[in-house]
């Protein structure tokens, strides 16, 4: 089981034992959205600055923005999600973005584990 | 919850999509008790200020019209039914009250009832949940009892679709609501109602029409009644008339948009070429249509159907093309 870390943007990191992380979106970020018809993704090969603007999502009704979580080069991007953006609304735990290969690969120590990013989510609303 | 217009309104019960289709299979309910309701006892009056033939308007009868300033611009799009002895108008939220500060400003006394409540049942299966009404014809208003609650029911609405606007007092809404609900209704927010009304063509005050918005420019012409258009004596009908005659710079127009990206409002449109031609004022993704479409003012001669256009969503131009609207079949009682 890869270790997985969370982001205040409400994105998920699974840190694999070949030192790739994989990015998603967290089911409170899907459920906040509603109803995903579409998603654009950053294309491999692309270095990606943390806290930069990668990737989007589009709802019905609005356009989001995902950050990138961390600093690195993006490796590999999702087409499934492409193909079936209504995927990440039905597992967005599944429905992987893209994955990075980390320009600091101990980056993720500044990210939050499942239970700060709980208690993080008890803070909000 | 969103802010809209002073209120908060549940943006989304099930999920945008679910509720739209729900309204296009079925019937979904919507509280538009944002809505501004008034009334108006001199029809005559009220006319000045209005494109459409309000004096013709027959008891029992409901009309789209718009009221201008004196520019020609689009003060507000209203409904108006004919009670008998007295006129009863819808609102938009955000305009109730500049509305009537206009019609006092020109001798038009108007009662708000802004307290009112106002739900929307629409769908194909409006008539069978609200059989007590199913005799109105379409744009007709009559009062009724629902589950002993008195109200006031037009066979109108926002989504394209068969269905009714109820209107009743604010001690009885969530009574009413809780029986249409329970009659099979699903309850819809602002965003299935933004979505709805997009694919059948209908503007949204404050994105597509504004206090600058000639009708003309908005395809609106059309609310102007016949006896309107010979006497041209409607306030704001001079610069109407003025634009019909020498055309319009620029019109409202649908917009298809290749792939699955929405362009959304204030997105800049371009002609195949590059050129800068106009600007989206409302897009979104079509939940019937399983693509995106929207709707904007385009510099005539790229204002045809099929015209082949370009939109810009983070800075890559879209294919799109006009299309002619409604962009999915109205389908109103008849």
């Amino acid at each position: 089981m890869p270790a997985i870390f969370y982001s205040k943007d409400h994105e998920w990191v699974a840190i694999g034992d070949d030192g790739l992380a994989t990015i998603g979106i967290t089911d409170h970020a899907q459920h906040a959205l509603g109803d995903i018809v579409f998603v654009e993704l950053p294309e491999p090969g692309r270095s990606v600055a943390k806290g930069e603007a990668c990737a989007v999502v589009e709802s019905v009704k609005a356009a989001s923005d995902v950050y990138a979580p961390l600093t690195g080069t993006v490796t590999e991007h999702n087409p499934a999600i492409i193909e079936d953006p209504a995927s990440i609304n039905q597992d967005a735990a599944a429905a992987w973005f893209f994955k990075m290969r980390l320009a600091d690969a101990t980056a993720f120590t500044e990210l939050m584990d499942k239970a700060a990013y709980d208690e993080f989510l008890g803070t909000l609303s | 919850m969103v802010p809209f217009a002073g209120y908060d309104i549940p943006l989304q019960y099930a999920g945008i999509i679910a509720e739209h289709l729900a309204c296009r299979a079925g019937a979904a309910l919507f509280d538009v008790s944002h809505m501004g309701q008034a009334e108006v006892s001199h029809p005559a009056a009220f006319e000045t200020l209005v494109t459409g033939d309000i004096t013709g308007l027959k008891p029992g009868r409901q009309r789209y019209t718009l009221l201008l300033n004196e520019a020609g611009g689009i003060i507000d799009d209203l409904m108006v039914a004919n009670l008998g002895d007295r006129l009863h108008l819808v609102l938009n939220a955000g305009r109730k009250q500049t509305d009537l500060d206009h019609l006092a400003a020109h001798g038009v006394d108007a009662t708000p009832r802004f307290h009112r409540a106002l739900l929307a049942l629409q769908g194909p299966q409006a008539r069978e949940i609200l059989p007590e009404a199913a005799s109105l014809a379409f744009m007709a208003a009559g009062h009724f009892e629902i589950e002993a609650i008195p109200c006031l029911v037009t066979r109108s609405g926002y989504t394209g679709e068969d269905g009714f606007e109820i209107g009743c007092e604010p001690d009885h809404a969530e009574a009413l609501a809780t029986a249409l609900l329970a009659r099979g209704a699903i309850p819809a927010g602002l965003g299935a109602r933004d979505s709805l009304r997009l694919e059948a063509g209908l503007c949204l005050y404050g994105n597509d029409i504004d206090e600058t918005t000639n009708p003309v420019a908005a395809n609106l012409t059309w609310t102007i009644a016949k006896r309107r258009k010979m006497a041209w004596d409607f306030f704001g009908a001079a610069a109407v008339r003025a634009m019909l005659d020498q055309g319009a710079p620029e019109r409202l127009v649908g917009i298809r948009l290749e792939g699955r990206a929405p362009a959304r409002a204030g997105a800049v449109i371009q002609s195949p070429a590059g050129e800068t031609i106009g600007r989206v004022t409302s897009g979104l993704f079509s939940p019937s249509l399983n693509a995106p479409i929207a709707l904007g003012y385009v510099r005539a001669g790229h204002a045809e159907d099929h015209v082949p256009l370009a939109l810009i969503v983070r800075d890559r131009a879209i294919p799109g093309t006009v299309t002619p609207l409604p962009f999915l079949p109205h389908r109103y009682a008849r």
